[in-house]
C-alpha cells in the first residue's frame, strides 16, 4: 500500500517549491470541460483527466483546468472551453483525448486556436 | 451511459451543486449472491419529499437552462433494467442518499468500469470537499478518505499534480488488492 509517508513527502517537496500555482493571477488560462449527464455520457471524463494529466506533465502553471456544467449544446459535447487571459473564448466540440495534445501544444503553449476543432468548423449538425 | 461509474459521476455532480461538504461513495459487491450496491450520499442542501418523488421525472429539473434532467433518470433505469432496485433518502437541510441495487448476472448489467477515475476526477475537480471511497467485494474492503489526506497535507492543495498522482497510485493498488485477494 501507498503509505502517509510518501504523502509526507510530497508535501514537504510541494512547500519547497516557491512557483506556487496562484489561483487569480493575471496571465491564467482557464480550461473549463462540461461535465454534466450531456458532457459525461459523451466522454467527458477521460478528456478531463487527459487535460490535467498533460498540464501536470509539462507543468503548465498558468493553465487552471476546471469543470462546468451543461451550456445547452448537449450534440456538440464533450466541449471545452479555454478562456485566455485577454478575455478571448474559444469552444472546442465533439472532444476526444487524441485532441487535447494540439490543443495544448499549439493553443495553450503558444496561443494559435486550433480551428478545425473549434464549434465554428464544424456546421450545423 | 455506458459504464455505471459513468452515473456515479454524474450523480455525484448533483451533491457538489447542492453544496455538500462530504460526499460518501460506497461500491459493495457480493460475488455469490450476484449482488451489487452502489451509495452516493452527502451532507447539501437535501430535497422536500415532493422534489426527490419529481427528481425521478426525466422531465423534472430544478435548472432553468432547460426542461430536462436526465441524470437521475439513467442511474435508476441501470439499476431497475437489472431486475434491481432504486431509492433516494433526502431530507431538507441535512443530506441526500441514493442508492442503486444490481443483480450482477442479470444480461443487461453494465461493467461498474473505471471507478478509480470517476473518484479522481471527483477529488481533483473539487478540492475543497471532502470524499469518502469505500469499495468492498464480499469480505475484503479497501477505503480512501480524503480527510486523511488533508490532515496529513496541511495547506498543500489535494489537487496539485504530486498529490492527484499519488491518489490515482492509491487507488489502484486498493483495486488490484481487493481483486486479487478474491482470487
Amino acid at each position: 500500500m501507498k503509505s502517509l509517508e510518501e504523502l509526507k513527502a510530497i508535501r514537504d517537496r510541494a512547500k519547497a517549491n516557491v512557483h506556487l500555482r496562484k489561483e487569480n493571477a493575471a496571465d491564467n488560462i482557464r480550461v473549463v470541460v462540461g461535465m454534466a449527464t450531456c458532457g459525461i455520457a459523451a466522454g467527458a471524463r477521460p478528456v478531463l483527466a487527459a487535460f490535467t494529466e498533460e498540464v501536470a506533465k509539462r507543468g503548465l502553471e498558468n493553465v487552471m483546468v476546471t469543470q462546468t456544467g451543461c451550456i445547452g449544446l448537449c450534440q456538440y459535447e464533450p466541449i471545452v472551453e479555454v478562456y485566455q487571459p485577454d478575455g478571448k473564448v474559444t469552444t472546442y466540440v465533439k472532444m476526444t483525448p487524441d485532441k487535447v495534445d494540439r490543443i495544448i501544444t499549439e493553443h495553450l503553449v503558444n496561443g494559435k486556436v486550433v480551428d478545425e476543432y473549434t464549434i465554428g468548423s464544424v456546421g450545423n449538425l | 451511459m455506458q459504464e455505471l461509474s459513468l452515473n456515479v459521476l454524474d450523480i455525484a455532480q448533483n451533491s457538489v451543486r447542492a453544496k455538500a461538504s462530504l460526499v460518501t461513495i460506497t461500491v459493495a459487491e457480493r460475488s455469490t449472491d450476484h449482488f451489487l450496491e452502489i451509495s452516493i450520499a452527502d451532507n447539501g442542501c437535501g430535497m422536500t419529499p415532493e422534489q426527490v418523488a419529481r427528481a425521478m421525472d426525466p422531465f423534472f429539473t430544478t435548472r432553468t437552462t432547460r426542461k430536462v434532467g436526465l441524470g437521475i433518470s439513467f442511474f435508476k433505469l441501470s439499476a431497475e433494467s437489472t431486475g434491481g432496485s432504486f431509492d433516494i433518502q433526502s431530507t431538507l437541510g441535512v443530506g441526500t442518499v441514493t442508492t442503486a441495487r444490481y443483480h450482477t448476472d442479470h444480461i443487461d448489467m453494465l461493467p461498474i468500469g473505471d471507478m478509480n477515475a470517476t473518484i479522481l476526477s471527483l477529488i481533483s475537480m473539487n478540492p475543497q470537499m471532502d470524499f469518502v471511497y469505500q469499495r468492498s467485494l464480499d469480505d475484503n474492503s479497501f477505503t480512501l478518505d480524503t480527510r486523511e489526506l488533508k490532515a496529513v497535507l496541511e495547506d498543500v492543495p489535494l489537487n496539485s499534480p504530486e498529490v492527484v498522482q499519488f491518489i490515482k497510485e492509491t487507488l489502484e493498488e486498493g483495486e488490484a488488492e481487493l481483486t486479487a485477494q478474491n482470487t
